[in-house]
């Protein structure tokens, strides 16, 4: 089965600075794929490069087997782009700007029908005919989604699909978009909320400075960092034997790290030795924070 | 050979752009035909009885096909320039570009978008005129061909500043140092003939001359020069005008990095 999108040894540089550096990827159809990085990482022009919006200076990618530059117009059916930034045209309705995407990739009335069910199923329907410019931010991101759904694209890509929304409609989008992946789209999404990566992709790319660093399941990534937290309030100051395994203090508490769940015995019996009081403790599972943290501080 | 998918892309961008004007249809349509009556309402009054251009024929009704010429370009490179400055700095411009609509496609929606514009403010300020003024019609196709290709050449040089402007007070001293200087000294309130020489030749530099003299020849049958060597000229830069803007979306200009 041909790969969703395949990066064959892609760089781009802007000028001096090399933002893409000789990246390889492979994104399997039907998979739920998150890139991750920090600020300046390449994330957005490795999705650009995706969309067509940049041309690589070296290297190939294709979507659905078809190259983004030689084939491009079947690439780009075969994409949808929820783009990052709330943008919009201020001279239509919901409805209007919906039809004329749809009709941009060359999809006439009869998908009209289509678009009206998106628009239901981003909860828009009583929104169709308002201009733009009148909806909330919120809904303004659900129709960015709707826009990248309205020519049936196989693969999704997803720029911070959730920044700046609130919690309720947060998990409103996630169930949607994790509706589409179980559909057999394709999802590629960036984030900054690791929870959200987390909770919902099935592999992860970890990217800095052009490079992808770590490629793995979100399974393997959670396994790899071996150990617990373990989040301890005393009535005194933290012991000296202890001092090793402390990551923070926070709110009264002592965060450290165990290697291994029977450290918690050692725990407690040098706080027993050292008449030291334990007031409170929790076990924290490590998430992909943690990963992210490690692997972008370490390389 | 375009497919039919690339056909409903193209016919869905001019579509669009159609509507983006006609929705302001009170500034794109209405208000280019109030200043022009304005402009006729003004100067005939001042000069209709002082001035003959052209023996036998009124200053006022001189003054009419020149200023639906100068109203058809002036909205034709509206049309386009202001949709591709506005797309760009709001940053919509992304939902064309992510399709498959191709450079060439792109080129053709946004020029018969202004074509439309043009031509539907000309015909306005046409119909109101006539209420006030008989002119005459002596070669209508003539008329037609100018207006058809100064709308498009305009709609070309409006897709041009759109590509290369990226705030909207470079658009605006594009409007107010080329557009409206190249307009306001083509002829459209005098004949060339009134002029000293140097200034007579400086204005056969000027393609809006042409574009003027031969449009106002399809209605009185006189111009200052032949319509066919204007006709010419004027398709000679349109065609440049529009082989510089193809190169420009195909390289990506100011679109795509």
């Amino acid at each position: 089965m041909v790969a969703a999108v395949q990066f064959n040894q892609v760089s781009k540089r802007f000028g001096s600075l090399l933002a893409l550096d000789s990246v390889s990827l492979s994104i399997q159809q039907g998979e739920f794929f998150a890139l991750l990085g920090p600020n300046g990482a390449g994330k957005s022009t490795l999705i650009n490069i995706l969309s067509g919006l940049l041309h690589p200076s070296e290297g190939r990618v294709q979507v659905m087997g078809f190259d983004v530059i030689r084939d491009y117009r079947q690439a780009r059916r075969s994409l949808g782009v929820v783009p990052q930034e709330l943008v919009f045209d201020p001279f239509f309705s919901l409805r209007e700007m919906l039809r004329f995407q749809a009709g941009y990739f060359g999809k006439s009335r009869e998908n009209d029908i289509w678009v009206d069910e998106v628009i239901e199923g981003l909860g828009l329907s009583d929104k169709a005919g308002t201009n733009m410019r009148r909806l909330s931010g919120g809904m303004k991101r659900r129709a960015l989604i709707a826009q990248a759904l309205v020519h049936k694209p196989p693969v999704i890509v997803l720029d911070e699909p959730t920044a700046g929304v609130d919690v309720e409609l947060r998990h409103m989008l996630w169930e949607f978009i994790k509706r589409l992946n179980m559909q057999g789209h394709t999802i590629i999404l960036t984030t900054h909320y690791l929870e959200e990566a987390e909770e919902l992709c099935s592999r992860v790319a970890l990217l800095k400075q052009g490079k992808i660093i770590k490629l793995d399941t979100t399974e393997n990534l959670l396994h790899s960092m071996h150990g617990k937290l373990l989040q301890i309030k005393l009535d005194g100051d933290l012991p000296a034997d202890l001092q090793p395994m402390k990551k923070d203090y926070i709110d009264g508490y002592f965060l450290l790290s165990l290697s291994e769940i029977s450290s918690l015995e050692t725990v407690m019996s040098i706080c027993r030795r050292e008449k030291i009081a334990i007031e409170d403790l929790r076990l924290i599972e490590r998430d992909l924070e943690d990963v992210f943290v490690e692997m972008v501080g370490r390389a | 050979m375009m497919s039919a998918q690339a056909w409903i892309g193209v016919w869905t961008l001019f579509k669009k752009e159609l509507l983006r004007f006609w929705k302001v249809s009170f500034q794109t349509v209405a208000a280019p035909v109030i200043s022009a009556l304005l402009y006729l309402l003004i100067f005939s009054h001042v000069l209709g009885s002082h001035v003959e251009v052209y023996p036998g024929v009124d200053y006022t009704v001189f003054l009419i096909p020149g200023l639906i010429m100068m109203s058809v370009l002036q909205n034709a490179f509206a049309n386009s320039s202001s949709s591709l400055i506005q797309s760009k700095v709001m940053g919509n411009i992304i939902f064309i570009l992510i399709t498959p609509i191709s450079y060439l496609e792109f080129f053709i929606a946004f020029l018969a978008a202004s074509i439309i514009r043009g031509i539907c403010v000309g015909l306005c300020i046409y119909l109101v005129s006539i209420f006030f003024v008989n002119l005459p019609l002596v070669h209508p196709f003539i008329i037609f061909a100018f207006a058809l290709l100064g709308s498009a050449m305009l709609g070309t040089f409006g897709i041009i500043a759109g590509l290369w402007a990226e705030k909207f007070d470079q658009m605006a001293a594009f409007q107010n140092f080329v557009i409206m200087p190249l307009s306001f000294l083509s002829g459209v309130f005098y004949s060339i003939h009134s002029l000293p020489p140097f200034w007579q030749k400086l204005s056969h530099l000027n393609p809006f001359f042409y574009m003027i003299d031969g449009f106002r020849y399809g209605f009185f049958g006189v111009g200052d020069i032949s319509p066919w060597i204007s006709l010419i000229i004027v398709s000679f830069t349109f065609v440049i005008l529009s082989i510089v803007t193809i190169l420009m979306l195909r390289s990506g200009y100011k679109l795509r990095g």
